[in-house]
């Protein structure tokens, strides 16, 4: 498996800008879908793919590559734009998102698009599978040294869900340390924001207490990010969990105002070119 | 019976979780025992409309489907009547907690299941209730209603307030036309029939009803005398109909916006073979996964519109008669 390059800083900016105008573009021509949580994830994503994890686009089911799974899945246009970005499909295709017959579906759909690592779009799931993944990483390398590691981003009203829980209990019981747990802390879901549906409390304490590697970070910050995946990476014992603090809609200063209202609204013409204007190609 | 429907041509089209929401509000001022719980859905579901209206018996959950389900239960074990609100997939994707907490308890929790089928579209697979008439029917005590436009389904929210049983009510997210005037009086075991006719029984259900009357009356044009049925209630289904229309008809098509295994068309087809063997067909989702695309696109490809289920009814009747 190819290792990975790693891009520089500046450059990575401007590959975001151009992502979160591809994810508009595709958004306005679906007609439907979410935005805020794409523009939230958009630049964990892509710094994932830009030099963390292993992978080859050319042969996206290659057994020795490095896993990501999408556990918020009506995130995945951040997703689709990385992917394109990087070789996985032509760019074109992001124009078919939603369409009858497209590979993009509205959720990840992993046996119509090699690349994608699961099917998700029920939140609450992604992090089990991710753990099954990381155990298999174990099975085939060593308990020391796992055939490959495993990424999962959970939305952090997403983290309300059981499910989650009970991998936050059995990850450091099943020493799963190739997997890192993302979580991205936009504040809003879709009743209102998390602190008023059903608050997270110390989050970062939380999974602390249940054994797991932490770290709170700026999730709009490329450097922040790299830094992170390297700690939890060097980390050999615990599974790891990243609190991302983002942003809703970040980048478009009309859906960062109303961050629960941009959830699962699409811009029409005119809100695409307002938002476009902000984000200079 | 009239071939033709008796609807004022000023009803507009309504979603029945539109419905739903209103006649939830309604009920909430006259039922103090009334309950609503919603899994960050409530926009959805439209339970935003009672939260607003009564927000001291309004639970929001925030995305905690199973948690929800077993809440509801102990309410309703302690003399409550809760309406368990999200959408249809993630509510019945909790089974083990509606088999336990809710069937098994004989709690009386209202599970109400929007955005049912293909019918929801973009979205795709993962967001479309496909397989919920099926899970849900196969519990024994479970009332399982699908109302086939907005007036019956404010007359189930309504039913729901009294009926002893635990139930599921399943809601679409797109509109659909009135095919029930308003004399119409909703009976759990009843399957209302919409029109007349002695060659074939259409039986449809949910967002598929006003698309099988606008095929059968097409039907009718071109020489082929199609009954409808709204089969409303798929659990109890309404045997006497099903019987009378093996007995009275050369054969029957079910049609549904679901998994054609273990929903409307397995009801059928259980009663025909058992009471009165006679043919069936059953349309709807032939047992594939669902898929994003526009809800009408989505309604063509699976020939649920009324041109699809007219060729499928064509069909069928040809077959029978060759
Ligand atoms: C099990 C389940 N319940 C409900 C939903 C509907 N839903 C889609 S997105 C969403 C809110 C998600 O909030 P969050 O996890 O914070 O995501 P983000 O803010 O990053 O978009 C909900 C409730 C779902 N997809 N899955």
């Amino acid at each position: 498996m190819k290792s990975p390059d790693v891009i520089d800083k500046a450059s990575l900016e401007q590959t975001a800008v151009k992502l979160r105008r591809d994810i508009l573009t595709m958004l306005e021509k679906a007609g439907s879908g979410h935005p805020g949580g794409s523009l939230s994830a958009i630049d964990i994503i892509l710094t994932l793919y830009s030099g963390e994890m292993r992978y080859d686009p050319k042969e996206p089911r290659a057994e020795m590559r490095d896993r990501f799974v999408l556990s918020k899945g009506h995130g995945v246009p951040a997703l689709y734009a990385v992917m394109a970005d990087k070789g996985f499909f032509p760019r074109e295709d992001l124009l078919t998102l939603r369409e009858l017959g497209s590979k993009l579906q509205g959720h990840p759909a992993n046996a119509l698009l090699p690349g994608i690592e699961a099917s998700t779009g029920s939140l609450g799931q992604g992090l089990s599978v991710a753990q099954g993944i990381a155990l298999a990483a174990q099975l085939k390398g060593s308990k020391q040294d796992p055939a490959w590691r495993v990424y999962c981003l959970c939305g952090d009203g997403e983290v309300q869900e059981g499910q989650i829980w009970e991998v936050a209990l059995s990850a450091p019981h099943l020493g799963a340390h190739n997997l890192t747990a993302i979580i991205d802390s936009n504040k809003a879901q879709i009743d209102g924001l998390v602190e008023d549906v059903m608050p997270l409390g110390a989050l970062v304490e939380k999974f602390a207490q249940f054994g797991w590697h932490t770290q709170r970070i700026d999730g709009h910050d490329i450097d922040a990010i790299r830094q992170a995946l390297k700690a939890a990476r060097d980390e050999t014992t615990r599974p790891s969990v990243i609190v991302a603090d983002t942003i809703k809609g970040k980048g478009v200063s009309f859906m960062e105002s109303d961050i629960v209202g941009w959830h699962g609204k699409t811009p029409n013409r005119e809100e695409l070119e307002k938002a476009l204007q902000e984000l200079p190609s | 019976m009239s071939a033709r429907l008796m609807i004022p041509s000023d009803v507009a089209p309504a979603a029945t979780r539109k419905a739903f929401g209103s006649a939830l509000q309604k009920l909430g001022a006259t039922d103090d025992k009334i309950v609503v719980l919603d899994a960050d859905l409530s926009k959805s579901t439209m339970s935003m409309h009672f939260a607003k209206e009564f927000p001291d018996r309004f639970y929001e959950m925030g995305i905690q489907e199973a948690n929800m389900i077993g809440t509801a239960a102990g309410l309703a074990l302690s003399g409550y009547t809760p309406f368990c609100c999200s959408f249809a997939c993630f509510l019945t994707g909790r089974f083990d907690q509606i088999k336990m907490s809710v069937a098994y308890s004989e709690a009386r929790v209202r599970l109400i299941g929007t955005h049912a089928g293909v019918g929801i579209g973009p979205d795709g697979y993962s967001q479309q209730g496909l397989e919920d008439l099926a899970t849900m029917r196969s519990l024994p005590g479970m009332l399982v209603l699908q109302p086939g436009d907005d007036l019956e389904a404010a007359q189930m929210v309504e039913h729901l307030a009294t009926d002893p049983r635990p139930a599921y009510m399943r809601l679409t997210r797109q509109n659909v036309a009135r095919v029930h005037d308003d004399n119409y009086k909703f009976k759990p075991g009843v399957f209302p029939q919409l029109i007349g006719g002695d060659d074939i029984a259409i039986f449809a259900t949910g967002g598929t009803v006003g698309y099988a009357v606008d095929a059968a009356l097409r039907l009718h044009d071109a020489g082929v005398k199609a009954r409808v049925y709204n089969a409303s209630s798929i659990k109890p289904v309404d045997e006497k109909a099903i019987v009378e229309a093996a007995q009275q008809t050369k054969g029957l098509l079910t049609v549904e916006d679901h998994n054609v295994l273990g929903g409307l068309g397995g009801a059928v087809t259980e009663v025909v073979t058992e009471k009165h063997p006679a043919r069936v067909l059953r349309h709807g989702v032939h047992d594939v996964f669902g898929e994003s695309g526009s809800p009408e696109d989505l309604y063509k490809h699976h020939k649920l519109d009324a041109d699809g289920i007219f060729d499928v009814a064509q069909g069928f009747y040809k077959s029978l008669t060759a």
